[in-house]
């Protein structure tokens, strides 16, 4: 444990461990950060997330690429979010509630379909996804070296598509108005923007991002679609949201804790054969649970979240 | 306030056309992957319905489902989401399995299984008042909470039965059965349906009662739909708030204390596997009510049973996950859409006044949008 943070190529596996474990989450952190930034409680990235993964796989192996499993592994992820949106913002259903049933219809579209188009040879299974792509050079810095320039290209993204996050909310119209939709719907209706159309939008992409951290963990990571692959990772996405505050930089920074209590735990997990593994584990959703008793007492949430708008009762 | 025999009437219309829409879908489903959805559900009915065996498994599964419905739904009076059942019936679970295999072959029957099962609800409440506290006293969020509890859960469960209580000399990890005399009797003669159903239904009764006829019971509600006048009618929204969940997580405990006394008669990871989550279909499904939840447990009960005539007949049983993610969608939107008088306007009868709150009602998620019918 000592030599951990001593030994450089230590720390440098562990810095790369890190990243890989955060990218996933920090893809659907970011959707959930623009959901709930419309006003959308959105607890349904599980379910996009898993979507996502067997959209992935299905579309990498079906199109031969790993780009293909990109577009149809967000494609998945968004189609649940925009149903998620419909219940909620159209017909007005409770967020929490269809959350729970878009959840559920997830993990069931997802587990029938792979049940329905996998077959039984594991070759055939296997998912074309990305290569790393090392930049000579830059990759032998010490420590970050490697794991930042010597990655796959959805690390990049996600790197990539924190600050783009960030500036979209805090810079132009577009995020502007999502805003004021999550903020204050009535006010916004009033200036003429389509509350309903904003927030089903917000979903929608918010989905779709799900979805591509869904796809992440086939295409980048494991190769290979399986039932509950996702094993709560969209949850501790929502849990990020929260903890950093409904900002892209404070969600990444977020999932980044939950990437290292992650890696730091499978490290435990290797070097303490003789411990029980559930007990490192755990690690992460305590980690979650705790950093939320600790931090999240003075935050507050976008103003009209979680809840419906209707036009009429204006 | 007086009983509008139009909305009583309207109440378990959407629940039950959601249901069934539900089903159509899966009876597509099911007819797309080369079955005969008609035939099927003729199998079912047949098999489970029609059947004492069928009958017995029904009834055994109806248990935990009924008691992780009123786990769900006595928070959810309060305007709570308790997604944490799951993690609450296995840590019910655990705590029966310890008292459980402490309990001598000679003990009083009724009294070992009285302690068994009151350990359970102690787990489950202990789990739950967790989640309640910290909303209470920090204000964190309890789905998010109660969710993430469920993974802590269930590894618990899994280090349990593979280290401390694993049985000597096991193969797999899980825990040595426990003594006989703890065991639940059974309510039909040869079959699993063991006498925790009949506890449910008590449970269910009294939760009701204590729901909507005691002082409590209004407190709750108030809580529920009205922080802010709640805390102004000297209501302690925040005790409230922790009791609902206790309760809740000991009607939970009382579920994973009863699979474990009364079915699998050992502890392993994963005992009760989905138990939980199904509870929420089974709380939302009833609206929030304790009694109509006996209605939607026996409901989900046979969509489980169902399960296994679905595999004998070569189909993919994820199907039903499918039909149950939709039948909380159709429900909560038809629920919702009936609220603000979508459907009176649809069908151009007398309007009702509008009942809406107004947008800019309350602060948080779990305050606002309410689940009643």
């Amino acid at each position: 444990m000592i030599d951990l943070f001593t030994n450089p190529t230590a720390l440098a596996d562990l810095f790369a461990t890190m990243l890989r474990l955060s990218v996933p989450l920090v893809f659907a952190a970011i959707g959930g950060v623009f959901s709930e930034r419309a006003g959308m409680v959105n607890i349904s990235l599980e379910g996009s997330m898993i979507l996502g993964a067997f959209g992935a796989s299905w579309g990498a192996i079906a199109g031969g690429s790993a780009g293909f499993g990109v577009v149809a592994g967000a494609l998945a992820g968004g189609l649940l979010g925009a149903g998620f949106g419909i219940a909620t913002v159209y017909a007005g259903a409770n967020q929490i509630v269809a959350g729970i049933g878009a959840n559920l219809l997830g993990l069931g579209v997802a587990a029938f379909l792979h049940r329905l188009t996998a077959t039984g040879r594991a070759a055939e299974n296997r998912v074309p996804g990305f290569a790393d792509i090392t930049i000579p050079g830059l990759a032998d810095i010490p420590i970050v070296g490697k794991a930042l320039f010597a990655t796959d290209p959805m690390t990049w993204a996600a790197i990539l598509a924190v600050p783009l996050a960030a500036l979209v909310l805090a810079r132009t119209g577009l995020g502007l108005r999502l805003k004021a939709v999550g903020e204050n719907p009535r006010a916004a209706d009033v200036a003429g923007l389509s509350v309903r159309l904003y927030r089903l939008g917000a979903v929608t992409l918010c989905g779709m991002l799900a979805g591509l951290g869904g796809a992440v963990l086939v295409l980048s990571q494991v190769f290979l679609f399986t039932e509950g692959m996702t094993a709560g990772k969209g949850f501790i996405a929502v849990a990020a949201v929260i903890l950093g505050r409904w900002s892209p930089l404070g969600a990444a920074a977020a999932c980044l804790l939950f990437g290292l209590s992650d890696a730091i735990q499978l490290r435990l997990q290797f070097a303490n054969t003789d411990v029980p593994y559930q007990l490192f584990v755990v690690l992460p959703y305590l980690a979650a649970i705790l950093t939320l008793v600790g931090l999240v007492g003075r935050s507050r949430a976008p103003q009209a979240s979680g809840q419906f708008y209707r036009r009429e009762s204006r | 306030m007086s009983v509008d025999l139009r909305r009583l009437a309207a109440g378990p219309a959407v629940p039950v056309g959601a249901v069934v829409l539900a089903l159509a879908v899966g009876g597509l489903l099911i007819a797309a992957t080369g079955g005969d959805p008609i035939d099927l559900g003729g199998q079912i009915v047949d098999r489970v319905l029609l059947d004492y065996w069928g009958i017995s498994d029904l009834l055994a599964r109806m248990a935990p489902l009924l008691l992780a419905g009123i786990a769900v739904a006595i928070p959810l009076r309060a305007g709570l989401y308790n997604v944490g059942a799951e993690g609450q019936i296995y840590m019910g679970g655990l705590f029966a399995t310890v008292v459980a295999l402490r309990m001598p072959d000679d003990a009083n029957a009724l009294l070992a299984i009285t302690a068994a099962t009151l350990a359970g609800a102690l787990g489950g409440a202990l789990w739950a008042g967790i989640a309640g506290v910290l909303k209470a006293r920090r204000g964190i969020d309890e789905v998010v909470t109660t969710l993430l509890m469920n993974y802590v859960a269930l590894n618990l469960i899994s280090y349990a039965a593979s280290g401390p209580l694993k049985a000597p000399g096991a193969p797999y990890p899980y825990s040595p059965e426990v003594p006989d005399i703890v065991r639940l009797p059974l309510m039909m003669a040869d079959t699993e349906a063991h006498i925790g159903l009949l506890v449910g239904l008590a449970v269910a009764v009294i939760a009701r009662i204590a729901l909507a006829r005691t002082a409590w019971g209004f407190g709750v509600e108030v809580a529920g739909k009205a922080p802010g006048a709640a805390h102004y009618a000297g209501i302690a929204v925040g005790r409230t708030t922790i009791i609902a969940f206790a309760l809740g997580g000991a009607a939970a405990g009382l579920a994973g204390a009863f699979e474990v006394i009364g079915l699998k008669h050992r502890l392993f990871a994963g005992f009760a596997s989905g138990y939980g989550y199904d509870g929420l279909v089974v709380a939302f499904l009833a609206g929030g009510d304790p009694v109509w939840s006996m209605v939607a447990a026996a409901f989900m009960a046979l969509l489980r049973t169902a399960v296994t005539t679905l595999k004998s007949a070569g189909l993919d049983a994820t199907a039903v996950t499918i039909v149950q993610g939709l039948i909380v969608l159709f429900a909560a939107s038809g629920l919702a859409l009936q609220r603000h008088g979508a459907f009176d306007r649809l069908f151009a009868r007398t309007r009702p006044a509008p009942t809406q709150p107004p947008a800019s009602a309350s602060g948080t998620a779990s305050a606002s949008g309410t689940v009643q019918p």
